[in-house]
């Protein structure tokens, strides 16, 4: 009997100057992050509004992690640092309505940092995979 | 005419409950009524009325109208609709029994809406004679009588008794699978009751309020009173009062986009919203004062203008308990016309 | 009761029609009950003197009012705001919401609103007429004859928790200045937070689930003043009438709570009007909370022009995982 073994499906919101970058970089040098991570480039951290976050959680993701430049790096001199705190107030807000914390999370991860991003990767997919699917924040229709 | 006595109250729940969903007002943990689906340990609740009228049983908030499903370069129609089960809505006050005629002279005419239909078919109303209406009550105001409601069974509740009578064929099928439970008697409680509730009534801050100034034909007589630009200065343009009225009936109907097809959902709408009948050019009533008299006349002039007279509201009285701002039908009533109070 | 009479308002206002200051006051309407008072644009003293009401059911937020009436003005518009509005006042301000040019306001002392669904709840329903004094309210009931409940006991909730009774902004006062009270209003936002996360999913699931999306406290909320809210615009793709899934009302409170955030004054309007009983003020009342503890105290609309948090920033700025972290064990 074929067991097929649950793998969650995760959004990852890229910044285009670093973190997606970042992840090329991963690439060229052949680390392995799992095939269930789905990039999504944005001009900005700052760009992620929280509707993205709660918009990818109902269309069926299991967990969403945003990748920005470090503090102090970003390409448009402050935007990370906005999002910082918008995220800080976000995930303490979808803890407080009883969302597991560890769905979400926010990482800082350069252009250089390609093995970063790799391990970033698989360890936020294994924490995901623990928790299994997605079932607090999920609109039933958008399930299969 | 038969009776159950209080303290076998459970009991006839609860073989009511065998043959259907039996639904019921029962105390919420903020003090108020809600309907819900009775089970051991949930009792009735003594509030003269619930939050959510009893429209929502047949013309629920959201419904699942159909759905579409993609695959290729086909597209295969999903019939959403389940033959409903049959179930109970005990507890419905006069009021809300008149809404239903409301709603079915909307919804049941040609072309009738069998999702409502179908509602219909399978519910039956067991409606409760109100004991002690309350301050913002005016039913009487549209020939309601409190004492005496409609629907398939009719209770009238006195401290140790249910009496309960069968008005339909649905009611006397209900009421002999009861018979066990219930015994024959007279009427006397029951009269003793209704002539004090209509003493009551009469009683009531409200009891004076006429409709008579309004009705079909009054279009050109209300549409331009200036009095709707004052009424209307202070409305948030929410949904509230839509919402909790147990004759609205507008409905949207919203396509959502689940990803790999597409639901069909029709909900309630609000013609206090901003985009409540949107066409291509946008809302066909540019500012609040057109939409909150859009709310008023439909009631008091359009719908009567349509229906023979019947007019659009039943007095249940809960936007006056709910409108953030304080306005309502009763206020609107008064102030048209030009006869301010 | 109140400590500025109905008359004290009235007559000032009549003097400010007649000397020609204002052209417009914003005031309470008298209703069909003594609790249900609708604000209301005055003209002219004739219809203040028959209509104008002031008392203990008169806690309407004016701030927002003032976007349209303020445009709609020739001279001033006249408003009163009691201490909690004048936050909102400032807030709208430091938005440029409104010119401040058209507007006269006068500071009212405000000794706390009652809430007439706690009144039924603690008296009886039926509810014919209500006194007050100081310290007790007589319900006069249509069955159970006069009933006497504690003042304190029917004030509103945000009123229990009242936050200042200090005003941050006005042209007059009448009447006495108070203080900014150190109140207990985030309690309940503490006890929630140490709930375990399946409590509180369980809390806020029975709570949000009563939601029937009809925007009251949205279109209340005197922070929510964008021309067209992304959840009225069809091209936002979350738009929606219908809560047909029970993330709808997730996504619609998170939302609305975190468009706010940063410049919520808390002035407790979007509870006051939920006709479902929801306690949102708890939502925007752990923005604050997180705020103040993040980033240092701040509350929205104390001075006009300061910088809301979410517009701002620290270098060293904590991490959104410490955040969550804090946000759990802190209580």
């Amino acid at each position: 009997m074929q067991v097929t073994e649950y793998k969650p499906k995760i959004v990852a919101f890229c910044c285009n100057w670093c973190s997606y970058a970042g992840a090329d970089l991963a690439g060229n040098n052949r680390l392995n992050y799992p095939d269930n991570i789905k990039i999504i480039r944005v001009p900005c951290s700052c760009r992620v509004n929280p509707m993205f976050i709660l918009r990818a959680f109902q269309r069926g993701a299991d967990g969403v992690i945003l990748c920005g430049c470090h503090p102090g790096d970003c390409h448009y001199t402050s935007g990370n640092y906005y999002t910082r705190r918008r995220m800080a107030l976000l995930f303490s807000m979808l803890s407080y309505l009883g969302i597991e914390k560890e769905r979400t999370r926010v990482e800082w991860v350069s252009a250089a940092e390609g093995a970063k991003f790799a391990a970033t990767m698989n360890e936020f997919s294994a924490q995901v995979a623990a928790l299994g699917e997605n079932k607090r924040l999920e609109d039933l229709r958008c399930k299969p | 005419m038969r009776k159950c006595s209080l303290t076998a109250l459970d009991a006839l729940f609860a073989k009511m409950a065998e043959s259907a969903a039996l639904y019921l007002p029962v105390d919420g943990d903020d003090g108020r009524a809600h309907y819900a689906q009775w089970q051991e340990g949930l009792h009735l609740s003594d509030a003269l009325n619930t939050v959510r009228s009893a429209k929502d049983f047949f013309f629920p908030q959201t419904e699942n109208l159909m759905a579409f499903k993609v695959n290729g370069k086909t597209i295969e129609i999903i019939d959403t609709r389940t033959e409903a089960d049959d179930f109970i809505v005990f507890g419905v006050r006069a009021c809300d029994v008149r809404s239903f005629d409301i709603l079915d002279t909307v919804f049941l005419a040609e072309p009738a809406d069998s999702y409502y239909a179908n509602r219909r078919a399978h519910g039956v109303i067991i409606s409760l004679a109100c004991t002690r209406p309350a301050e913002t009550c005016f039913c009487s105001t549209f020939g309601i009588d409190a004492s005496t409601p409609a629907g398939d069974v009719v209770c009238w509740k006195t401290d140790d008794a249910l009496y309960m009578e069968a008005k339909t064929e649905k009611g006397s099928a209900l009421m002999a699978a009861l018979a066990d439970l219930t015994e024959e008697c007279d009427t006397d409680a029951v009269k003793a009751q209704q002539a004090t509730t209509k003493e009551r009534m009469a009683k009531l801050p409200l009891a004076d309020l006429t409709a008579d100034k309004f009705g079909g034909g009054k279009t050109m007589e209300f549409f331009s009173d200036p009095a709707w630009a004052t009424l209307s200065e202070a409305c948030l343009g929410c949904g509230t009062c839509t919402f909790v009225c147990p004759t609205c009936q507008c409905y949207d109907i919203k396509d959502f986009d689940t990803g790999h097809g597409v639901t069909r959902l029709r909900c309630w709408d609000s013609c206090m919203y901003s985009d409540f009948t949107k066409m291509a050019h946008g809302n066909p009533r540019l500012t609040q004062v057109e939409r909150f008299r859009q709310r008023f006349m439909h009631k008091l002039v359009y719908y009567p203008e349509n229906n023979g007279g019947v007019f659009g509201c039943v007095g249940c009285g809960r936007c006056l308990t709910r409108c953030p701002i304080s306005m309502n039908i009763v206020k609107v009533m008064k102030n048209l016309g030009g006869d301010a109070k | 009761m109140q400590t500025v009479t109905r008359d004290m308002l009235v007559s000032r206002a009549k003097a400010l029609l007649a000397d020609g200051t204002v052209d417009r006051v914003l005031g309470w309407k008298a209703g069909e009950f003594t609790y249900d008072v609708t604000p209301g644009v005055f003209t002219d003293a004739d219809a203040m003197e028959k209509e104008f009401v002031y008392g203990d059911f008169c806690g309407a937020n004016f701030s927002k009012y003032l976007l349209t009436e303020a445009r709609k003005t020739e001279k001033k518009v006249l408003v009163f705001l009691k201490p909690c509005d004048t936050y909102s006042f400032n807030q709208l301000l430091t938005e440029h919401r409104f010119d401040r040019e058209k507007v006269y306001a006068i500071g009212i002392p405000c000794d706390g609103m009652l809430d007439i669904h706690k009144i039924r709840t603690l008296s009886a329903e039926g509810v014919t007429g209500i006194d007050t004094d100081g310290e007790s309210v007589t319900v006069h009931t249509l069955y159970d004859g006069d009933k006497t409940v504690a003042r304190a006991d029917a004030l509103a909730e945000r009123c229990v928790n009242c936050k200042s009774k200090k005003h941050v902004a006005y042209d007059e006062l009448l009447g006495e200045d108070g203080e900014i009270i150190d109140s207990a209003r985030f309690d309940e936002v503490a006890a929630i937070e140490k709930m375990t996360p399946d409590e509180r999913f369980a809390f806020w699931q029975d709570a949000l689930s009563r939601c029937i999306r009809c925007n009251a406290c949205r279109d209340v909320c005197p922070a929510c003043t964008c021309e067209k809210c992304v959840f009225d615009n069809p091209n936002s793709g979350v738009e929606n009438k219908s809560p047909a899934n029970s993330f709808e009302e997730q996504m619609f409170h998170i939302i609305r709570a975190f468009h706010v955030a940063g410049r919520c004054t808390d002035c407790g309007e979007c509870s006051r009007v939920c006709p479902q009983h929801i306690p949102l003020h708890l939502l925007n009342r752990k923005f604050i909370k997180d705020i103040d503890e993040f980033y240092g105290e701040y509350q929205a609309g104390e001075k006009v022009g300061s910088r809301a948090p979410l517009v701002d920033f620290m270098t060293g700025d904590l991490e959104p995982s410490e955040a969550v972290k804090r946000g759990e064990t802190n209580a």
